[in-house]
């Protein structure tokens, strides 16, 4: 078990300037994740412009593979409808449960693959996808602004 | 150095781990066992494995008289007045869960007050919470100043007629902070209320005597102290005990049963429903005799000097912040830090990697966290056997930490 497979440079680099930090004032999505377990907790911010991801903030702490996956991920579902939002999220929870990945379909995610390795540390990389996808999910549910609160992967 | 000599009584502490020395540094959570303890485990289950207080045969007879020897070593090593004064248990938290139970269900009224404080584990907290819901009772809890230091003054006002109990840590398992248990007993006292000591992270590191601290009840664990894991005791005054209903019903607490109703057994027994934790009580009596062969005062010294050398050491680390009072004397040797560019728990998987074995995270002890303001920290504790190799090779670890940590040049992508 090396260092290197979970600390991949590309997460060191999300880790270190993420990206799309902070809050959106005009969220339609607004949902908050948290580990109880490592007291990790985050926010995620969507804002959607027809019927797609327009822009979208994450904001909160937590270790370098928590923080680093929310980056990633917000750079990965702008420009996708919902249902390819959750298309995503159900590939990479896929991926870290041990499941084929695409490099085509994950991009740069492909980087967290390493993480498996490390079982207690699955949650940190899941963490801003479960919550992303409550949030999601019951924005369809309702149709309207929800604000959400998630837990992490079981 | 004491540690020197000690190291070679723990088979664990000669293995490696990915490929490096193991270096143990997570002895709030639990300790290692010297062989002898490990010898006396397989020793019951080997030569006399019986049920006690039972048979009417030899090895029962042996079960039961080891079983009743080691009580009385565990009872003496907190200073206890008489054997029968002290509890098996699985460990602190059903130690503390027994008097929440017991003793609270009969004494805890609406409108009674329980005063906690602000760094309690979740075991001396939850189980006082379950019984505030039940009884209608209310909670109040003594806040703790920047160097982990309780505030008395707040204390004195927060007691009145209505306390019923005082329950608190007497070494904090995050900050380290020896509280100043005697004095709050008696002030407690002065008000009319029972107090509660865990003693979790005290009684392994240093001299306990429970009459010296003037306390009630004192919950202690055995695998913190040497001991194996499932092996923990309730230590309280007899009279207390007399009066307190059981907590477990069952065989081995009764006296005489009929169908619709029971008398029980004395202290402890009735509070020692079913078979007890027969091997790992004795076993936990030769961890008592292991630690007062080497002495308490020994311990509690190394102990302090390691602590003043991990301080010094962590100080030589930039962006390190360490918690709790910086006085040795009102400290344990339980750190805990936090390093500014990586969270508690990269900086244990970088350390896992060196071989260190430290905690991460909130340590079971939440509010203790959002009170420092951060949401989980590093933690290193020391015991008797570590030496300054072992913080030493805590240190280049937490400088691999930074290495690997340290800032990259911004990425050109970056919107």
């Amino acid at each position: 078990m090396a260092l290197d497979d979970l600390y991949r440079e590309v997460i060191l680099d999300h880790y270190t300037h993420p990206r799309n930090k902070g809050t959106l004032a005009d969220a339609e999505i607004k949902v908050e994740g948290a580990n109880p377990l490592c007291g990790d907790e985050l926010g995620i911010y969507v804002h959607l412009a027809d019927g797609k991801v327009a822009s979208v903030r994450f904001e909160g702490r937590g270790c370098s593979i928590s923080q680093a996956s929310a980056s990633m991920m917000t750079e990965m579902i702008k420009g996708k409808t919902l249902t390819q939002v959750h298309a995503l999220v159900e590939q990479f929870r896929a991926m870290m449960h041990g499941g084929a990945a695409s490099e085509d379909d994950l991009g740069e995610l492909m980087a967290l693959q390493g993480v498996r390795k490390f079982p207690v540390r699955i949650k940190c990389a899941t963490l801003a996808w479960v919550a992303l996808d409550q949030g999601v999910e019951e924005f369809q549910a309702t149709r309207g602004k929800v604000e959400a609160k998630a837990s992490s992967d079981k | 150095m004491l540690a020197d000599t000690l190291r070679a009584d723990f088979p664990l502490l000669s293995r490696s781990v990915h490929g490096k020395p193991l270096v143990y540094l997570d002895n709030a959570a639990t300790s290692q066992k010297p062989r002898r303890v490990i010898d006396a485990l397989v020793r019951y289950y080997s030569d006399y494995n019986a049920n006690v207080h039972r048979g009417i045969y030899a090895i029962a007879e042996e079960a039961t008289r080891r079983y009743e020897e080691s009580r009385a070593k565990v009872a003496a090593f907190v200073g206890a007045r008489r054997p029968e004064e002290l509890v098996f248990t699985r460990g602190t938290t059903e130690a503390i869960n027994l008097v929440a139970y017991a003793w609270g269900r009969a004494n805890v009224h609406p409108g009674d007050e329980i005063v906690l404080t602000e760094m309690e584990h979740h075991s001396n907290l939850v189980p006082w919470q379950l019984l505030a819901a039940q009884t209608g009772a209310a909670l109040k809890f003594i806040p703790f100043d920047g160097q982990g230091v309780l505030q008395l003054d707040a204390f004195e006002r927060q007691l009145s007629e209505r306390t019923k109990l005082v329950a608190l840590t007497h070494v904090s398992n995050v900050l380290g902070t020896i509280n100043p248990v005697r004095e709050i007993a008696a002030r407690a006292h002065a008000a009319g209320a029972k107090v509660l000591i865990d003693g979790a992270q005290s009684a392994p590191h240093m001299p306990v005597n429970v009459a010296d601290l003037g306390v009630d009840f004192f919950a202690f664990s055995g695998h913190k102290m040497c001991g194996p894991t499932g092996s923990g005791a309730l230590w309280a005054r007899y009279e207390i005990l007399e009066a307190m209903p059981p907590f477990h019903g069952g065989g081995e607490m009764i006296m005489l049963v009929q169908l619709e109703s029971s008398t029980y057994k004395d202290p402890p027994h009735k509070f020692e429903a079913g078979t007890p934790n027969i091997g790992d009580c004795i076993a936990w009596g030769e961890a008592v005799d292991y630690l007062q062969a080497i002495g308490l005062d020994a311990i509690r010294a190394h102990e302090v000097y390691l602590t003043s050398y991990t301080l010094e050491r962590l100080s030589e680390v930039p962006g390190l912040v360490v918690y709790g009072p910086r006085d040795l004397t009102r400290r344990g040797g339980v750190i805990s830090f936090t390093l500014d560019v990586a969270h508690a728990h990269d900086v244990a998987q970088v350390l896992d990697q060196e071989g260190v074995a430290v905690r991460a995270g909130h340590h079971c002890t939440q509010p203790l966290h959002r009170r420092l303001g951060v949401s989980a920290t590093s933690r290193a504790s020391v015991y008797l056997y570590n030496t300054e190799r072992d913080i030493d090779a805590l240190v280049r670890g937490l400088h691999a930490v930074r290495k690997l940590f340290s800032p990259r040049p911004t990425p050109v992508h970056q919107a």
